[in-house]
């Protein structure tokens, strides 16, 4: 039989070791996985590279891993948080800043065993020319910079080399899920959670409500469990966070 | 022909004028992408018999109006995290669909904000060295969308111009923007030169060519 279920947490996470890469859902706090999040500072882990949309706009998901010091690097469009900026220029963490929709296709790919694409998408930018800084030293010099991205022309227009994204362990949050890991989403929660729970090599689901087999219509199932290895229900204690005003281009 | 000197400020289109007189030119049937700002001003002015979609960057297709206090939903917002509503027919996507409507070329119109737009077309909007990088969808949005419109303010706050001949802010994409429409002016971008089609009202030629650092063409009058 395929149980997937997880009923604790930290017994599930706690093979996610200090270190790791982390593809995690969400927009904001919108479909956040916070229970898994939250995991993850009560297990200690640490130096975590994590790819995620947003930092966020408080100290609660992303916002707590920046505010307990977790985090070596991030891989996103829209950062927010000032205090991640400080962190950034006081060379505590990285930032590799991407399109957005770079950022969800990159997901997909690692997912979908594609390793790289051409996009137009940032070509004639500081993303792709080399010169947008990575990593910061302590001095505030800048110590890293995003490489320089391929290029090619496809339809006489400027296209770069974007990498496929394939992550050691990827935490997505649904709405429903069944012991198998089918998935299916709620709105515009959805968002980044196929795409991340795609690209993990080990992919955690942290759902409202766990159903049992066949509640979910084969037509209704957003994400099938094939890319899902474990399935946990959201902790009460983590409540949906209110929406918060944050902006993005 | 062009000076960059600080202009002394004269009256042309308010925001909510600049939206006004840019969702007079929604078509119906378009697929539309608001940037924050002032396009977020849009949806009020745009014509009952003109039947648009609007899309969010987080997966919406059918954005409808925010959210009244006490009706919001967490797991319903737009791309700035306001809680909105769906119009009745709307989709959610995820965001890899979400961003193939928009590299793909499905929107019809990407309305945006603007640092500055140069002679060509260029946008400049993301990042002004020295603060807070982010970029959000805006790279992808220049990239993929049939037509580029830009809203700003004709002049900056210490009066520059922020149509200029070659932008001094980092890039979002080169000869990607295909309108533009301030308080003083709309104009287009055709093979690449700008092109001065409209005057807002009460504002002349000549006052709209003294705060303009690029140079263009005067098509007045000509519906392109």
């Amino acid at each position: 039989m395929i149980d997937k279920f997880r009923s604790d947490p930290i017994a599930a996470l706690a093979v996610i070791p200090s270190g790791a890469t982390l593809a995690v859902g969400g927009f904001g706090s919108s479909g956040r996985p916070d229970t898994l999040l939250d995991t993850l500072c009560e297990l200690d882990r640490r130096d975590l590279h994590v790819y995620v949309n947003n930092v966020g706009g408080d100290f609660t998901g992303i916002g707590r891993l920046l505010a307990e010091r977790r985090l070596r690097r991030i891989t996103c469009s829209f950062p927010v948080l000032p205090e991640f900026y400080d962190e950034y220029f006081a060379g505590r963490v990285e930032l590799e800043l991407i399109p957005q929709g770079t950022l969800a296709e990159r997901m997909r790919a690692g997912g979908a065993g594609i390793p790289a694409f051409f996009t137009p998408s940032g070509a004639g930018t500081m993303l792709a020319d080399g010169t947008f800084p990575l990593g910061y030293g302590a001095d505030r010099q800048v110590v890293s910079w995003q490489p320089e991205r391929e290029r090619r022309e496809f339809g006489g227009r400027e296209h770069i080399l974007e990498y496929g994204i394939v992550a050691d362990f990827a935490l997505v949050k649904a709405h429903k899920g069944d012991r198998r890991g089918n998935l299916r989403f709620r709105l515009s929660a959805r968002n980044f959670n196929p795409l991340a729970a795609m690209s993990g090599r080990h992919t955690f689901a942290e759902v409202e409500h766990l159903v049992g087999i066949g509640e979910l219509e084969p037509d209704d199932i957003h994400l099938p469990g094939v890319f899902v290895d474990e399935v946990l229900l959201k902790s009460p204690d983590s409540p949906r966070q209110p929406a918060i005003a944050e902006f993005s281009s | 022909m062009t000076q960059t000197t600080a202009q002394a400020a004269i009256s042309g289109r308010s925001r909510e004028g600049i939206a006004e007189r840019l969702a007079a030119d929604l078509r119906d049937g378009f697929v539309v992408n608001l940037g924050v700002g002032i396009p977020l001003l849009i949806p009020k002015y745009i014509p009952p018999d003109v039947e648009v979609i609007l899309h969010a960057e987080n997966g919406v297709l059918g954005l409808g109006p925010l959210a009244s206090p006490g009706q919001e939903d967490p797991d319903l917002t737009d791309a700035g995290k306001q809680p909105i509503t769906l119009i009745t027919g709307a989709a959610i996507v995820d965001s890899a669909m979400s961003f193939a409507v928009v590299r793909g070329g499905h929107l019809d119109v990407t309305v945006l904000g603007a640092l500055q737009v140069s002679a060509h077309g260029d946008l400049a909007n993301w990042y002004v060295p020295g603060k807070n990088p982010a970029v959000g969808g805006a790279m992808d949005l220049v990239a993929g969308a049939r037509e580029v419109w830009v809203t700003m303010e004709h002049v900056d706050r210490t009066g520059q111009p922020k149509i200029v001949e070659q932008c001094t802010f980092p890039l979002t994409g080169r000869q990607v923007v295909t309108r533009v429409y301030t308080d003083l002016a709309v104009f287009h971008v055709v093979d690449g030169e700008l092109r001065l089609t409209e005057c807002a009202p009460g504002i002349e030629p000549e006052m709209i060519r003294k705060r303009t650092a690029a140079p263009y063409t005067e098509d007045l009058g000509i519906r392109l």
